[in-house]
């Protein structure tokens, strides 16, 4: 028999739960009390995070939303706007990874929607542990398909990501899923409800009773592997939120809607909470109107199902009509389930009894916020590099480490991706970031995440900005322009140690790097407590980047193209084995990125483009100079023949890693062109496209390895791993 | 005179706007008909079947679309001589109503599989291969789960196979067959998705050409 007081059990803290007779003025009703649990969790009130997450820039000429909607929203010209967020579902994904992550896909999905927009692609940023473990095999092959199976059945491309495996992962894997949508500026919709007298009108699927506590009880504690736990895990209905997607937009073109929101986390406590707070009206809710998938549901169960694939909007009352009508027409359930009223409080009503009459703030703004401990970690000691001896066979030490899981090549995972649906996409993944044309028009959206976490757990300032750099790198590299940044910020438990700290400083370094890139953070979302009694994962802030290219024919891909063409090493990182992925551990001390070099390469590599004097371009990222260069060779199906810049040893030539470096390579006859562009950057000749294989020079001497062997390392690696 | 094509819309269908854009950029007006309706517009020259995943797969891939009273109308173009192309999703569907032979099944992968593939130009004598010769190669994506296609290749006429690695387990390697006559074509590649070079490849032109060449009036 269980003695834990229920407060506790919805997870509420002792002094969370005397706070709310304080602020009511009166004990709170059971349905009022697992409101109060949801709303003040972590998951849903960011109440350890919000203080830290003021330190980041949000605001831009070219920003039309920042933090505080469904998405964020960036000018992209032409009276277009480009919508996007990523979230965790990190630990349904650790319960149940089918379900856990296709349901992170349609939640994501559905603050597209809720923003009045068409969703145009979907990356996902994956951690798991090392696929050595049965059980992270199992974690990333499902999670994998259910990624797959709801952006392939729903029709929205999986355009990029990244997937990284490490021991820190095995208790806690992370699913991190970004959306991207179109909207023109004059149909943005915003959650606000407003005029009274105005219905709610709640359609798509039926309420039941799937995903009950699951921002709670789920997502805002430490994990154990608690197979109890699994009812709090939704279920995914693809075809449904297909037809929910084209209803919105068929909702949205007819111009019915005063306000939309979808329903996630803490099911329709969250929506209709947020929505009055917002609009600064009550809402009054008849919760025995709502469509039920089962009998017996009590009014709790009600308010904080997370059901899947169901929005609630606010429609005059001369057009709920037309709106039911339009959801019939699509086949789902629309029903009118209670109206804007004056004040500002939330009522629910059940077999016409009053059951909840809470301002509707107290749920959505009033959460207690908390400062998390701000215990420095001491500074990282440099790699004693006397420890790590130079391989004496360095062709097989390049071949191992494109076998390395978190570098070899990512095709098992893509390929079960339909990255085409839609007709536009123009660079596929694979390379560095994905080019998807904004549909009937020129222009290219470029797209990525990414993610320094080892750099992160040794120094998170330094860290928290290479992650930012890196994905501005990518963009930069197809020859788009940086434009903004959503964030997850995945950490483990801020209460413990140092890891609010971590918080602190990663958030600090992500944004001194926005700020140098004049990338605003538009969207974002946190996911704490990613830890277990053994483990805890390395400090995960993924940034999610959307750059922007005039005409997406001009987009430049990562492969060497052309025999004779010259290779060019762009930027002036000098690399080391600090934290790198040759050197496999988080260790050493990794030198922080040079945020002006960053700077002045993104800006060359995107003039460079425009100027169509690149017929390549390639971030120098894990695995160093070697990795890139084999890299480009395997996509483009011809090698080079290059001599590296020299280091204090060949491994660090080869392998290191920096920021700010990229292979770039052009035509002969575009070489003097390219260079005079080259104001600020340093650009080195150091070889040519050529031949089978790929051969790099280095102190004298020469390492040589074909492209058949590169392939058979890098794409055999995690199918085989798998096996 | 100008072609007009019917795109069939199902709920779950996905690839209905780039079908029909690609159509559009060839001349053609297109129409979206919806799974609601008894009968295709009048003047139709051309039925197009997209892809995507009707009625959620339900029961069975393209079962449920198949069953549909917009289907009767297909059939009877189809009888009548007017050329029916299935791409994906719409070969599932057309073999599900019994207007080509065989079914999908399963890809022996048990994954969902979506890369670029070659298929060779078996059948070069029917509307679907545009000016391409026997044994010549064109480049097309596939993106599928259920696109293993199995049954009697006499029972049609095999357009294409897939050239090198069988991704799927198709029998025979067949990537697209049509009927005996012809006009009625099902293929599991996706050419509505590699009409222009900017996407990797206008290979997939020629066989959108077929719903349009010499359009027979419904």
């Amino acid at each position: 028999m269980s003695e834990v007081p229920l407060h506790r059990q919805l997870g509420l803290t002792d002094w969370e739960n005397d706070q709310i007779p304080t602020l009511l003025g009166r004990e709170a009703t059971g349905p009022e009390l697992v409101m109060f649990s949801l709303m003040w969790s972590e998951h849903c009130s960011y109440k350890h995070s919000k203080p830290l997450l003021r330190n980041f820039p949000t605001e831009g000429p070219h920003v039309l939303q920042g933090p505080g909607e469904n998405a964020g929203a960036i000018d992209v010209g032409g009276g277009l706007a480009v919508t996007f967020k990523i979230e965790s579902h990190n630990h349904p994904s650790a319960v149940e990874p089918f379900e856990g992550a296709a349901t992170g896909v349609g939640g994501i999905i559905r603050d597209i929607l809720a923003m009045g927009a068409k969703p145009i692609a979907l990356l996902d940023s994956l951690r798991f542990g090392s696929l050595d473990s049965s059980r992270s095999r199992y974690l990333f092959r499902r999670a994998v398909n259910g990624i797959g199976h709801y952006g392939n059945c729903i029709g929205i491309p999986t355009v990029g990501g990244e997937v990284g495996f490490d021991d820190r992962y095995e208790d806690s894997c992370l699913v991190n899923a970004m959306c991207v949508g179109i909207v023109r500026h004059d149909r943005i919709l915003r959650a606000a409800a407003k005029g009274i007298g105005n219905r709610l009108i709640l359609f798509g699927n039926r309420t039941g009773k799937d995903g009950i506590g699951g921002a709670s009880v789920l997502a805002s504690a430490e994990f154990s592997h608690d197979e109890d736990k699994r009812p709090s895990v939704q279920v995914s209905d693809p075809f449904t939120e297909r037809k929910l997607m084209d209803c919105c937009q068929d909702l949205a073109d007819h111009d019915l809607l005063v306000a939309l929101q979808d329903l996630g986390a803490a099911g329709l406590t969250s929506s209709s909470s947020e929505m009055a707070s917002k609009g600064g009206v009550g809402l009054h809710i008849n919760l025995d109107k709502v469509p039920l998938r089962e009998q017996a549901m009590t009014p709790a169960e009600i308010l904080v199902s997370e059901s899947q694939e169901r929005m609630l909007a606010v429609v005059t009352p001369e057009n709920v009509q037309a709106v039911i009508d339009l959801c019939e027409f699509h086949e789902l359930d629309a029903t009118d389930i209670g109206e804007v009223v004056e004040g500002d409080a939330l009522i629910a009503t059940f077999n016409g009894e009053e059951v909840v009459n809470i301002p509707a703030h107290f749920l959505a703004d009033d959460a207690p916020v908390y400062e998390v401990p701000q215990t420095p970690a001491p500074p990282p000691t440099p790699l004693d590099l006397a420890t790590v001896p130079v391989p004496t066979d360095l062709v097989g030490a390049w071949r191992d480490l494109l076998r390395v899981p978190n570098i070899a090549s990512k095709r098992w995972v893509y390929q079960q991706y339909d990255h085409l649906v839609g007709a536009n996409t123009v660079i596929r993944p694979g390379g560095d970031a994905a080019v998807v044309r904004i549909p009937d028009t020129q222009m290219g959206l470029a797209l990525t995440t990414d993610c320094a976490e080892r750099h992160c757990e040794l120094d998170p300032r330094g860290g928290g900005a290479a992650g930012v750099f890196e994905a501005a790198r990518n963009i930069a590299c197809t020859g788009a322009v940086p434009s903004a940044i959503t964030n997850c910020l995945n950490f483990p438990n801020p209460e413990k140690g140092h890891t609010g700290w971590r918080l602190a400083q990663a958030i600090e370094g992500m944004a001194d790097a926005c700020r140098a890139l004049g990338t605003p953070v538009v969207s974002g979302n946190v996911s704490l407590y990613n830890e277990s009694s053994a483990r805890m994962i390395y400090p995960t802030p993924v940034v999610g980047m959307v750059g922007l290219m005039d005409d997406a024919a001009k987009a430049v891909g990562a492969a060497f193209v052309s025999e004779g063409d010259v290779v060019l090493l762009a930027g002036s990182g000098a690399p080391e084995l600090d934290a790198s992925e040759y050197l496999g551990r988080a260790e050493g001390a990794p030198t922080a990125p040079d945020a002006d070099a960053e700077v002045a390469l993104c800006r060359f590599l995107a003039a460079a483009a425009e100027k169509e004097l690149l017929a390549g371009a390639h971030d120098v990222s894990a695995g160093g100079l070697a990795v890139a260069l084999a890299e480009s060779a395997m996509l483009g199906r011809v090698g080079a023949t290059v001599t590296a810049p020299a280091a204090d040893r060949p491994d660090t030539a080869l392998f290191g890693e920096s920021g700010a470096r990229v292979i770039v390579t052009c035509s002969p006859t575009n070489l003097a062109a390219l260079q005079a562009l080259a104001t600020d950057v340093p650009l080195t000749q150091i070889g040519t496209v050529a031949g089978d294989d790929v051969q790099v020079t280095v102190d004298g001497a020469t390492v040589r390895l074909s492209i058949a062997d590169a392939r058979s390392a890098y794409e055999s690696a995690i199918p085989e791993a798998l096996m | 005179m100008t072609d007009h094509i019917a795109v069939i819309r199902f709920p779950g269908s996905l690839d209905h706007e780039a079908a029909g854009r690609v159509l559009r950029e060839a001349g053609a007006t297109t129409i979206v008909v919806s799974h609601h309706d008894h009968q295709l517009p009048q003047g139709t020259t051309g039925v197009v079947l997209p892809g995507g995943f009707s009625y959620g797969d339900h029961l069975r891939c393209g079962a449920i679309a198949s069953r549909t009273p917009i289907m009767d109308a297909v059939r009877s173009f189809a009888e009548a001589g007017g050329p029916v192309l299935g791409i994906c999703n719409g070969f599932q569907i057309l073999c599900e109503a019994g207007l080509l032979p065989g079914a999908l099944l399963s890809n022996d992968t048990q994954s969902f599989i979506c890369k670029q593939v070659g298929l060779e130009v078996v059948d070069a004598d029917t509307r679907w291969t545009g000016d391409a010769a026997a044994g010549s190669e064109i480049s097309i994506p596939i993106k599928h789960h259920d696109g293993a296609w199995q049954g009697d290749p006499s029972q049609g006429r095999v357009i294409f196979r897939y050239v090198g690695e069988n991704p799927n387990g198709a029998h025979d390697a067949i990537a697209g067959i049509a009927n005996m006559d012809g006009n009625v074509m099902g293929l599991m590649p996706h050419p509505e998705m590699a009409c222009e070079a900017l996407l990797g490849s206008a290979d997939g032109a020629l066989v959108m050409g077929g719903v349009l060449a010499q359009g027979v009036a419904a």
